[in-house]
């Protein structure tokens, strides 16, 4: 009977405090995919647009997103509804934010591009509990063409070769993509039996080749001409670097720092990526040193 | 758990009461660590921000870990004759790693820790626990006892997702569901204080673990534990298992995390049943032909075979396998060296799983699902014989 009635007391103080937890003020609940504009022109060029990790909503305007890139008048934003099965969809956006069209995706939002000219299209969203080593996880990437409206839901089929042979295996993952100025060659990156590798790809002749290997979240500059993606070190860190595609010759860039994100370039010469709470830039050529761009920021992008 | 009180009460004429409490205990602590489990991959994804490779080393294998505190917990709980203080430590750890989540902030490497020390209190808590279950009731319902706490366990696993969501949509912030989970691990720590009574029976006597790995000479409990690390080495992991079953029936990805649920209700529902069958017919003839479904999942597998069958007979293998081994092993252990022999048998059995799905996959990569299945599926069957030969 006393054990009864201290279980109960207990029950009835832990339930008390968890509640007033949950429910005390000043937090939002977790809605998203409202859009609507509020002054924002995707249209403009030359314009930082970030996603506020504070709000979860792009600056300056009244769009929640978890994952957000735009270019050229045309901006995807990734939104996740959480529940035992969420919900995530690809919301597109048109040069005012306002919502055009809507895909359901399968996980939750990773990695999100858009080309610069604004046809192409790339999300990636991460599933777990189908991977098939504990531990582990799997990615699902897909693209739009925004010209014919055609959705690749994964492009994990498309075939790839590797050391000059068609590669065949079950655990082929992609993530983060970027797309060349011609809105058909296509840089990302795959992993496969513990190890990644760059690829590119051909979207008109669907077909992909491995091109190095231990090189993440590609990200091309707008002349084409030059790769920064983070590249794995020997204490395990990620580290940014730089690849001259004509030369083949790769440089580590001025940060030192682990950076886990797909970089976009802010200017011809200089890159930008999240680093812990805050979006950072640094010239891509290995010069230079890191500086704060936006702080409680994620997602940078330039119109 | 006043407002079961009914159930519990009529319950408690076949069971003893502590068996009751370890199972409450356990439901409610499941309750708050599936809760945790269910929001993880949201919050280092979205609201940190992790990459897919980042998560990947976040959730790791923490199975040495795991191994080893097993191990060491029972040996420990054995000598000091103190299993529910020490399944307490570890229910008490596994507590306050919730409150660390909130602690360790954005930082990988604290969260990373963070869930090692999780791993380590269910590490510490399990071979104690069950040591306690099958020291509270009498030899012959011993099937029956594993099952009920099983069952309520599941209960507990059941519930903790929608709980986790449930306050994630009131609060809209994770720390929340943090701070939730750990007033349910709370309470269920206080349920185990309260009302399981520990069994301090006669002390293994020296701090030698020569007792317990002499366990493992000849005799009838060398013959099990090789029997369940024999077909652990073809028991493929669960996710495997969903995987297969999502990609052969066309299912979408975004339900994987509900598969592993129609594999619950089948488990809550028979590990009661099956329980009582093993303590009536035998718990071999029982564990025999758990496995045996275990073939017929591979085989639905493999030939693509009624899908909506799968799941019902993986919950079927669980609830034929899991409890009744336990229920076998207890009686064939001496008291005093009950949970280290229980810890053995689990982390054998362990070990040969885990190596079973490094070997899957490999195989799966090379040949394709359908060998890799058909190896298994004689693996098992291999295994049953050569147990009947040597029974």
């Amino acid at each position: 009977m006393k054990r009864g009635v201290i279980l109960l007391a207990a029950a009835l103080l832990l339930g008390g405090g968890a509640t007033g937890y949950t429910l005390r003020p000043g937090r939002e609940p977790a809605t998203a995919g409202q859009t609507g504009q509020a002054g924002l022109d995707l249209g403009v060029p030359g314009r930082l647009l970030v996603r506020d990790t504070v709000t979860g909503l792009v600056r300056g305007s009244r769009t929640r997103c978890e994952r957000f890139h735009a270019a050229a008048g045309t901006g995807v934003c990734l939104v996740t509804e959480l529940g035992a099965v969420p919900t995530t969809y690809a919301v597109l956006l048109d040069r005012a934010m306002r919502e055009t069209r809507r895909i359901r995706l399968a996980g939750i939002p990773s990695r999100a591009r858009v080309s610069a000219s604004g046809r192409m299209i790339s999300w990636t969203v991460f599933v777990t509990g189908d991977s098939y080593d504990s531990g582990g996880f799997s990615t699902r990437t897909g693209l739009l063409d925004a010209r014919t409206g055609r959705v690749t839901v994964t492009i994990e089929d498309i075939p790839l070769v590797k050391d000059g042979r068609r590669y065949y295996a079950p655990d082929v993952n992609y993530w983060g993509v970027t797309f060349a100025p011609d809105d058909n060659r296509f840089y990302a990156t795959v992993s496969t039996k513990g190890r990644t590798y760059l690829v590119e790809g051909d979207y008109a002749a669907w077909r992909a080749r491995v091109v190095r290997e231990n090189a993440e979240c590609p990200s091309l500059s707008p002349d084409g001409r030059t790769l920064v993606y983070k590249k794995r070190t020997p204490s395990g860190a990620w580290r940014l670097h730089a690849l001259d595609l004509a030369a083949q010759r790769e440089t580590p860039l001025a940060e030192t720092a682990d950076v886990d994100d797909q970089a976009a370039w802010l200017d011809r010469n200089t890159v930008m990526y999240a680093k812990g709470k805050d979006v950072w830039a640094v010239p891509a050529d290995g010069t230079g040193t890191p500086r704060l761009l936006a702080a409680n920021a994620s997602s940078p992008a330039i119109t | 758990m006043y407002i079961s009180g009914v159930k519990l009460s009529r319950l408690s004429l076949a069971v003893p009461a502590n068996v009751v409490a370890l199972g409450v205990v356990s439901l409610v602590t499941d309750v708050s660590s599936e809760m945790v489990t269910a929001v993880l991959p949201f919050y280092l994804v979205l609201s940190l921000g992790l990459s897919p490779l980042a998560f990947g080393l976040v959730d790791g294998l923490y199975f040495g870990v795991t191994a080893l505190v097993r191990l060491a917990a029972a040996h420990t709980a054995d000598r000091l004759r103190r299993r529910k203080l020490v399944a307490g430590a570890g229910y008490a750890l596994s507590a306050a790693c919730r409150l660390g989540l909130v602690a360790a902030g954005s930082s990988v490497a604290a969260i990373g820790a963070v869930v090692a020390a999780d791993r380590a209190g269910k590490g510490l808590r399990t071979a104690p626990r069950d040591a306690l279950i099958s020291l509270s009731a009498e030899p012959g319902r011993l099937g029956q006892a594993f099952g009920v706490h099983r069952a309520l366990d599941t209960v507990g696993a059941f519930l903790g997702p929608l709980v986790a969501f449930a306050v994630l949509g009131l609060s809209g912030a994770y720390d929340a569901v943090f701070v939730v989970s750990f007033a349910i691990a709370l309470l269920g720590l206080l349920v185990l204080v309260l009302y399981v009574r520990d069994h301090r029976g006669p002390a293994a006597g020296s701090a030698s673990i020569r007792p317990a790995l002499a366990l493992l000479g000849p005799g009838r409990f060398r013959r099990l534990c090789l029997a369940a690390c024999g077909l652990g080495l073809v028991t493929v992991s669960d996710s495997f298992v969903y995987l297969l079953l999502q990609r052969n029936a066309g299912i979408s990805a975004e339900f994987l995390p509900l598969l592993p649920l129609g594999t619950a209700a089948a488990y809550l529902l028979l590990a009661v049943p099956l329980g009582r069958l093993a303590d009536r017919v035998g718990r071999g003839p029982v564990f025999v032909l758990g496995h045996l479904t275990l073939v017929l999942v591979y085989g639905l597998l493999a030939v693509a075979g009624p899908f909506w069958l799968v799941l019902p007979l993986l919950g079927a293998f669980y609830a034929a396998t899991d409890g009744v081994l336990m229920a076998a092993a207890g009686p064939l252990l001496p008291e005093p060296l009950r949970a280290s022999g229980l810890a053995l048998l689990q982390t054998g059995q362990a070990t040969a799983r885990m190596l079973c799905s490094v070997l899957f996959g490999a195989a799966w990569s090379a040949f394709g699902h359908v060998p890799a299945l058909a190896a298994l599926g004689v693996g098992l069957v291999a295994c049953l014989a050569c147990w009947k030969a040597v029974r």
